[in-house]
């Protein structure tokens, strides 16, 4: 059982998803519990990848390798590690809860569902996939659904914010296979096991290709993750898409580009990404600054928070890009180290406190309010005291009070690259501040001041909402608290990753 | 001199397809009018019924027959394969269309036959007489073809357009032929191969270009690509489809045996001329398909821009991913064909051929509906489907022979293919339906739809006994 565990957790979600498309017409009740009970036992199935992982092994666990094109060399190939554990959880998880939320969605309900469990089966995918052929199917999988989910169930752009997403990510993608092609073809022998040629450092002698795969690999995780100038997308998307697939989108699909840099760029091309790191880790600082002023300027709720995941996503890079410019300096690996750890807590922390973000503003706006606009609440504390206590909380951890579970992250992260950048890493601290300052402007304008009465008679959160919002506020402040316990797989990981790098 | 008892068998497929054509015409004097659909069932019937020669054939030792003129090697069984497959497949999705629309319907059907006798041909010829024959034999069934609605103003453009352009572009082939006979003396492949290198390389050029003139009307090649869009609108859309895929299949058959034999050792660089044709292809025909309404002409023109990427694998056509070109040629037929049967069903329930008029298929019939977004994602190049794997191996096959820059412009036009490709996919899903109710499909199409969709899923999902294949045929019978 345990040797096909990972193999189940990724294709159970598509199983239960044809399941899905079988259902006659008219038993939507019948679908959406087939979903959610197919969704709940994958959970299940990633927390029972708990029980055989060895926290704090270096190795690759839970192997499964079959040839698949043995002509060219691919296999199916899947493994788990500290660094893809919490993420394949952190899908897991949020996909039950999005699909608890999705509970009202009543237009063509069978595709919808369908279309998100085969997004869990692409998303888990390229978390354990360790053949490139096959992570660049799953990568490419995981964008077909979530075109459908903007296109279809989104908000009033959503042709318009679907093809822009597509046309961005497939840009990124196609590099990317280049790139793949490029290490294949310079391998000896041929290969397109990711963990084989990170042995063989193909292009460890070709400086020129070298950088032309770093910048392939790179256009692709930075248009997903998304760093500055590469995220105009971002905004359109999480605007026009519906509710639960921002909470996707955001909370593990960017990470996929974050996941990339950290799981290829870095052990794949570390002297060229040593080399490029200063140019990055700018990139990284700007959309730091930047995401956090221009969610500032936002009226509309729902876009300061997409451009909030800008600023995020910001400091993840920052860690690293500080990781890759300690490459080779041995007296850095223990910075490192941290900023990598603090940067791989962040994707989970983003993850988690972004997705409860974006189901907060779907529960103000889809069945209440029916708006966005932030200057067109005020008191609602008083009306929504549970709303607002859980709004408050995601809020004060999205802007990294200490006790929730964005601060862990961030103060690993800067304590980490301050010793490879510290410049940068000054001006990054400042975005600490604007956000701050943003979120809490954001809690005064909606929550407090006087009552405004267009909003006396809303309804406070119903069972449902509850379900998919406890949850995550549990995670922030458990993890905020004692994080150790996450640390320690994640570390794990990072510390033999640094190894390798040294 | 005698020809050997094996030189027939060896040519036993086109046998049979000849004596099915003949068999065919004395059945369609028998059959009452009204009742033609029985010699499309038995057209189809033989011809799948064809492939059991053809495919006892694989393996084969590649040896030429017919003292020299004619190729047995895996490389022509496998274009064969393809061109009686995808006849039975068009003939299938042409029953419905053809009923009542023309009181000829049982000469098409023997039409089709025929063709894919000529497209059997041209896969196996290797002498200059042999590859104009065959490529004059399967153009003149085309233009009939092309024009089977005369009475349809478009129709009647599609048939005089195709044969004026056709003729032309032959005619200059035939005056390439020609200045490659007069410097070697050899109508053989084969042995023009070696007499060329010695040959002065202007002369090499001027018979290289207008050679590739009339093989590259055949395969929509810019800038022999014009009558595409004009063409693939006017004729009947299963003979569109056809157009689209065997034809043009047979056409790099050709092209492929001609630079790969007769111009290995020349003195030209035919490799840097392919790759700039397929760069030059293949954005021409991605930008011009971008603005397009109708969903014929957007296939023509995105036909055209694959020509593009096929033309990039023929400038590959070395080391192990060879075989990628005709990977991309199985992924690309099996595709191609179904979006067009998609295009064929729509057009005759909803009687339009507009982009517009797909507007809510996804919820009037949502399994055409879903299959044509497969094939336009396959179309596109995205995984599981077919389409990716053919792309895949073509890039890989660019990288590996040092053509970086093309597979990057490659790239850059898989990205502006995806918008018009999705613009369909966004008309059938994203788009409230202009009227409710279901559209209705025929068994024989379901048939046809059917196959091409579970081909393209299949090769995309597990391609290993689809490189199996291909990996045989890429046995290409060299000097």
């Amino acid at each position: 059982m345990d040797r096909y565990l990972l193999s189940i957790t990724i294709f159970l979600p598509l199983v239960g998803g044809l399941i899905v498309l079988l259902i006659p017409k008219g038993q939507e009740r019948l679908m959406r519990q087939v979903a959610l009970a197919t969704a709940a036992l994958a959970f299940l199935v990633s927390l029972w990848l708990l029980g055989p992982f060895q926290v704090g092994g270096a190795e690759m666990q839970l192997q499964e390798r079959y040839a698949w094109i043995p002509a060219i060399g691919v296999h199916y190939h899947v493994g788990i590690d500290g660094l893809s554990l919490p993420l394949v959880i952190l899908t897991t998880l949020l996909t039950v809860l999005s699909i608890v939320y999705s509970w009202r969605v009543d237009v063509r309900v069978k595709e919808y569902l369908f279309l998100f469990l085969l997004l869990e089966t692409a998303m888990v995918g390229v978390f354990a996939a360790l053949d490139f052929f096959l992570f660049f199917v799953f990568w490419e999988v995981s964008i077909v659904p979530m075109y459908f989910l903007i296109g279809i169930w989104g908000g009033p752009r959503k042709e318009y914010a679907a093809i822009k997403f597509f046309l961005y990510t497939l840009v990124g993608s196609l590099a990317m296979l280049l790139a793949i092609l490029l290490l294949y073809f310079n391998a000896e022998p041929r290969t397109f096991g990711i963990l084989e040629l990170i042995g063989q450092q193909p292009l460890a002698r070709a400086p020129l290709l070298a950088s032309l795969a770093f910048w392939g690999f790179f256009l692709a995780f930075a248009i997903k993750v998304p760093m500055w100038p590469f995220h105009t997308w971002l905004p359109d998307a999480h605007v026009e898409a519906p509710t639960a697939g921002s909470v996707i989108l955001a909370g593990v699909l960017l990470k996929l580009g974050t996941y990339g840099f950290v799981r290829i760029s870095l052990p794949m091309l570390p002297e060229t990404f040593r080399e490029y790191a200063p140019v990055v880790a700018i990139l990284a600082v700007i959309g730091v600054v930047y995401g956090a002023l221009v969610a500032m300027a936002q009226p509309d709720l729902k876009k300061l928070v997409a451009y909030s995941s800008v600023n995020h996503m910001g400091y993840v890079m920052l860690g690293v890009a500080a990781a890759a410019g300690a490459v080779g300096a041995p007296e850095r690996a223990g910075a490192a180290t941290l900023a990598l750890n603090g940067a791989v807590f962040e994707m989970v922390a983003h993850g988690i406190i972004t997705g409860a973000l974006f189901l907060i503003v779907g529960v103000i706006y889809d069945y209440r309010a029916h708006t966005r606009g932030v200057d067109d609440f005020g008191g609602l504390g008083a009306v929504l005291p549970r709303y607002s206590g859980i709004t408050m909380m995601a809020m004060l951890a999205s802007l990294g009070l200490p006790g929730l579970m964005g601060f862990v992250a961030e103060f690993l992260i800067f304590v980490g690259s301050f010793g490879i950048f510290p410049e940068l890493t000054v001006i990054a601290v400042t975005g600490v501040v604007f956000s701050a300052a943003m979120f809490l402007w954001t809690i005064q304008r909606i929550f407090l001041g006087p009552k405004n009465p267009r909003w006396a008679a809303l309804p406070d959160l119903d069972g449902r909402e509850a379900v998919s919002l406890v949850p995550l506020a549990a995670i922030m402040l458990v993890f905020g608290v004692y994080p150790r316990p996450l640390l320690e797989v994640i570390n794990a990981a990072m510390a033999s990753l640094v190894t390798v790098l040294r | 001199m005698p020809l050997p008892i094996e030189d027939l068998w060896a040519v036993s497929p086109e046998i049979w397809l000849a004596g099915l054509g003949l068999l065919l015409l004395v059945l369609d004097l028998f059959v009452p009018s009204g009742r033609k659909a029985i010699v499309g069932w038995a057209a189809a019937a033989g011809l799948t019924l064809g492939l059991v020669p053809i495919l006892g054939l694989v393996g084969v030792t590649p040896r030429t027959v017919f003292f020299g003129t004619y190729v047995v090697d895996g490389f022509a069984i496998f274009f064969k394969i393809v061109a009686v497959a995808s006849t039975v497949l068009v003939i299938l999705s042409a029953m419905d269309v053809l009923r009542g629309q023309t009181q000829f319907e049982g000469e098409m059907y023997i039409l089709l036959t025929f063709t894919a006798l000529g497209l059997s041909l041209m896969a196996g010829s290797a002498d200059l007489i042999m590859v104009v024959l065959s490529i004059e034999f399967v153009s003149l069934c085309s233009y009939v073809m092309a024009g089977y609605f005369k009475a349809d103003r478009r129709g009647n453009e599609a048939g005089l357009k195709y044969f004026l352009f056709g003729a032309g572009a032959s005619a200059v082939m035939i005056y390439g032929f020609s200045i490659l006979y007069g410097l070697t003396g050899q109508t053989s492949l084969y042995a023009i191969a070696s007499a060329l290198s010695g040959a002065p390389r202007p002369a090499v050029v001027v018979a290289l270009v207008m050679a590739l003139a009339g093989i590259g009307f055949k395969v929509s090649m810019v800038p022999f690509h014009q009558w595409t869009p004009d063409v693939y609108e006017g004729a009947p859309t299963p003979v569109a489809a056809f157009l689209s895929v065997a034809s043009k299949a047979a056409g790099f058959a050709v092209l492929l045996r001609l630079l790969a034999v007769a111009f290995a050792s020349a003195p030209v660089d035919w490799i840097t001329l392919i790759a700039g044709l397929s760069a030059v292809t293949m954005t021409v025909g991605n930008l011009l398909a971008l603005p397009q309404r109708n969903i014929k002409r957007m296939l023509a023109y995105s036909s055209i821009s694959h020509a593009g990427f096929l033309l990039m694998g023929v400038a590959a056509y070395a080391g192990e991913f060879a075989q990628g070109l005709l990977y991309y040629i199985l992924a690309y037929a099996f595709t191609n064909l179904g979006a067009f049967f998609v295009a064929v069903t729509v057009g005759q329930r909803l009687g339009t051929d507009d982009i517009p008029a797909y507007a809510g298929l996804g919820e009037r019939a949502p399994a055409l509906a879903w299959l044509m977004a497969l094939f336009m994602l396959s179309l596109t190049g995205i995984p599981p489907t077919a389409g990716f794997v053919g792309k895949f191996y073509i890039f890989g096959a660019a990288v590996q022979n040092g053509l970086i820059w093309l597979a990057a412009i490659g790239v850059v036009n898989s990205v502006i293919a995806l918008y018009y490709y999705v613009g369909v996919i966004r008309a059938m899903f994203l788009m409230p339906p202009a009227s409710a109710g279901p559209v209705g499909q025929p068994a024989a199409l379901q048939l046809a739809l059917g196959i091409t969709g579970l081909g393209t899923l299949a090769a995309g999902l597990f391609p290993q006994p689809f490189v199996t294949l291909v990996s045989a045929a890429s046995l290409l019978l060299r000097f």
